[in-house]
C-alpha cells in the first residue's frame, strides 16, 4: 500500500471557501440528520394509519394497506429516489411540475429527498405496527368491545398502546436504517454527510481520510441514537405487561 | 482484494526464483519486470477517452496512449512481452487501487492539480480542457451575466462547481448552484428544465451535446473560464517509472505520432455510435504537444 495519509486535511480550506473541511462535514451532519429527522415523523405517521388499516375487519382496508406496503416496500430506494426527484414533476400539472422544479436549492433536493424517504420508511413501519398489533391476543380486541368500545377505542386505548411496546425495538432499527439511508439523496444532489465525504475525497484525494471521518460520525450519531431509544424503551416499559400477554396465552 | 493477491504471489514467487535478477529495478518497473504483466485502470464511459464500445471492448484516446507507453515500457525492460491487465476504475475507486496496487496507470480523463498531485502523480498532460456551461438554445443565454439568479448546476466534487462557486461570489451573480451526481444526471437536469446551464469540461459537453436527442438543441457558451489539463496518472514517489512513461508520451508529441491518435478520437467518427465530436487540438494542446509538461498549476497552459 503506498498511500499518502494526511489527517490535516481536515483543518485544510475546503473548497466552497466555507471554513475548513472537517466544518465541511459537520454542515453535513446537520442535512443527514435534518432529512432523516423530518423523513422519520413521516414514516411513523403514516406508516401507524397503514399498519392499523392492515389489522382492521374491514376487507378494502386490509387490501389498501397490502397494495401500499407492497408498492413502496418492493422498489429500490434508489429507483424511489429518481422517481421522486426526476419523474413526479413532469406528471403533476404544468404549473406545480415548474414551480417544484425552480424551487431553490438545496430544497430543491431536500423535499424529495424527505418524501421518498418517509413513504419507503412508512411501509416497513407499516409492517412493524401491524405484526404488533396481531402478536397481541385476539382476547384483547374481544375484551375491548364487549366492553362496550367502539373499534377506534379500542384500537386508541387497548391494542396500540401494547403493541407500540412490542415493537419499539424493531421500531429503533428502522429509525437507523432512515439515518443511514439518507445517504441515497445524494443521488439527486442533497449534500448530505455521504455526499461531503465525496467531494472531500474528489478535490483531495484523501479518500480514507474522508470516508473515515464519515464513517465515524455515522456510527456516533447512531450510538446515541442507540442509547436514546433504550431510554424511551425504559421509561415506557410498564412492569409485566409484555410477560403478562405471554402469560394469557399460555394460560389458554 | 482477490485482484492483486494473485500477482502478488506471482511476483513473490518470481523474487525468491530469481533473487539476482533485476537489482538496479525498483517500484513498478521491478513489479512489471517480475510479473510480466501491467494493468491499466480505464473508465466505464469516459467518451471518448477511456470507454466500452459496442463489442464491450476498452478502447478511447487515453487507452491508446497508454498502449505506447507500454510499448516503451517493453522496450525499457527489454522483455519481449507485457500482458496488459484492464481494471476499470470509478473517480471513487481509482485511489485506493492505485495505492494498493491493483492498477500501475490510470488511462482517463482525470484532471490533473496540485492537490491532487500531493497524492498521486502524472505524466505529461495528454489533453488540456476548458470550463464551459451548456444550455438550452432557446434559454438564449450568452454570458455568464444571463446567469444570473438563475439555478445553475455542475457535478459534485468537480473543480468546475469550485470554480462557480467562487465565480459566483466573486461577480455577485446570485446564482443557485445545484451539484448532481454525475454528467448524465446534471444534463438531465438542464434537460428538464430544473436548471439553466451545466457547468463542466467542454470535451465532456460536446461528448453529451452529441448523443442528446437533438443536439441542435443546444448550445455550449463560448467563454472559455478555466483550463483544466488531463493527464495519466501514476503511482507517487516512483521517479523510476516516471522517467520512462514521461519518455513514451514525449516521444509520442516529439515524432508526432500524436496528431493521428488524436484525430481518430476527436476528428472522426468514434464508436459506440458512429459520432463525430468534431474538435480540432486548441491552442493550449498544441502548446502541450510543442513543450511537453506535465504541470497541474492551469496557469502554465495559458
Amino acid at each position: 500500500m503506498k498511500y499518502n495519509w494526511n489527517w490535516g486535511i481536515f483543518w485544510q480550506p475546503a473548497a466552497d471557501a466555507s471554513g475548513t473541511w472537517l466544518h465541511y462535514l459537520l454542515v453535513g451532519i446537520v442535512w443527514t440528520l435534518g432529512t432523516a429527522l423530518a423523513a422519520w415523523v413521516i414514516a411513523l405517521a403514516l406508516g401507524s394509519v397503514i399498519g392499523v388499516l392492515r389489522t382492521t375487519p374491514r376487507a378494502w382496508a386490509v387490501r389498501l394497506g397490502n397494495a401500499y406496503v407492497e408498492l413502496f416496500r418492493n422498489i429500490p430506494l434508489l429507483v424511489q429516489m429518481f422517481l421522486w426527484f426526476f419523474v413526479l414533476p413532469e406528471l403533476v400539472p404544468k404549473g406545480l411540475g415548474d414551480w417544484i422544479k425552480q424551487m431553490p436549492p438545496p430544497w430543491s433536493a431536500y423535499l424529495p429527498a424527505v418524501l421518498c424517504l418517509g413513504f419507503y420508511t412508512s411501509a416497513r413501519v407499516a409492517e412493524q405496527v401491524r405484526a404488533g398489533i396481531q402478536s397481541l391476543p385476539v382476547g384483547q380486541r374481544m375484551a375491548g368491545t364487549a366492553m362496550g368500545l367502539t373499534l377506534p377505542q379500542t384500537y386508541r386505548h387497548v391494542l396500540l398502546p401494547q403493541a407500540y411496546r412490542i415493537v419499539l425495538p424493531p421500531l429503533t432499527s428502522e429509525f437507523l436504517n432512515i439515518i443511514k439511508n439518507s445517504a441515497v439523496a445524494l443521488t439527486i444532489g442533497l449534500m448530505e454527510l455521504t455526499a461531503r465525504a465525496r467531494s472531500i475525497q474528489e478535490f483531495t484525494f484523501q479518500v480514507f481520510e474522508a470516508f473515515t471521518a464519515a464513517t465515524i460520525l455515522y456510527l456516533a450519531i447512531n450510538i446515541v441514537v442507540v442509547l436514546g431509544m433504550r431510554w424511551v424503551e425504559r421509561r415506557l416499559a410498564v412492569p409485566g405487561l409484555i410477560a403478562a400477554g405471554g402469560a394469557a396465552q399460555a394460560g389458554h | 482484494m482477490r485482484k492483486f493477491a494473485l500477482p502478488l504471489a506471482a511476483a513473490l514467487a518470481l523474487a525468491v526464483a530469481q533473487p539476482a535478477a533485476s537489482q538496479e529495478l525498483a517500484g513498478t518497473l521491478k513489479k512489471i519486470k517480475d510479473t510480466g504483466a501491467i494493468t491499466l485502470g480505464h473508465r466505464d464511459s469516459s467518451i471518448p477517452f477511456s470507454y466500452y464500445d459496442d463489442k464491450q471492448q476498452v478502447v478511447g484516446y487515453a487507452i491508446d496512449i497508454c498502449h505506447r507507453i507500454v510499448d516503451a515500457i517493453k522496450a525499457e525492460l527489454k522483455i519481449p512481452k507485457i500482458d496488459v491487465k484492464l481494471n476499470p476504475v470509478t473517480s471513487a475507486t481509482r485511489i485506493p487501487l492505485m495505492a494498493n496496487g491493483t492498477i500501475d496507470l490510470e488511462c482517463g480523463s482525470t484532471t490533473n492539480n496540485l492537490e491532487r498531485q500531493k497524492q498521486v502523480a502524472f505524466t505529461i498532460t495528454h489533453f488540456v480542457t476548458a470550463n464551459r456551461y451548456v444550455a438550452k438554445k432557446a434559454s438564449n443565454i450568452k454570458t455568464l451575466n444571463d446567469l444570473k439568479g438563475k439555478t445553475v448546476v455542475s457535478t459534485a466534487g468537480t473543480t468546475n462547481i469550485k470554480w462557480a462557486t467562487e465565480e459566483n461570489t466573486k461577480r455577485n451573480l446570485g446564482m443557485s448552484i445545484v451539484a448532481a451526481k454525475d454528467h448524465a444526471e446534471a444534463f438531465l437536469m438542464v434537460d428538464t428544465g430544473r436548471a439553466a446551464a451545466f457547468f463542466m469540461d467542454d470535451i465532456l459537453l460536446y461528448g453529451l451535446v452529441a448523443n442528446a436527442k437533438n443536439p441542435a438543441d443546444w448550445a455550449i457558451g463560448s467563454e472559455a473560464y478555466t483550463v483544466e489539463p488531463y493527464g495519466i496518472m501514476l503511482r507517487r514517489d516512483d521517479p523510476a517509472f516516471k522517467k520512462v512513461v514521461d519518455n513514451a508520451v514525449t516521444q509520442l508529441y516529439k515524432s508526432g505520432q500524436i496528431n493521428a491518435i488524436y484525430d481518430k478520437w476527436f476528428l472522426k467518427p468514434v464508436p459506440p455510435k458512429g459520432i463525430n465530436l468534431n474538435l480540432p487540438m486548441s491552442r493550449e494542446f498544441k502548446n502541450v504537444v510543442a513543450k511537453p509538461t506535465d504541470s497541474g498549476d492551469p496557469a502554465a497552459y495559458q
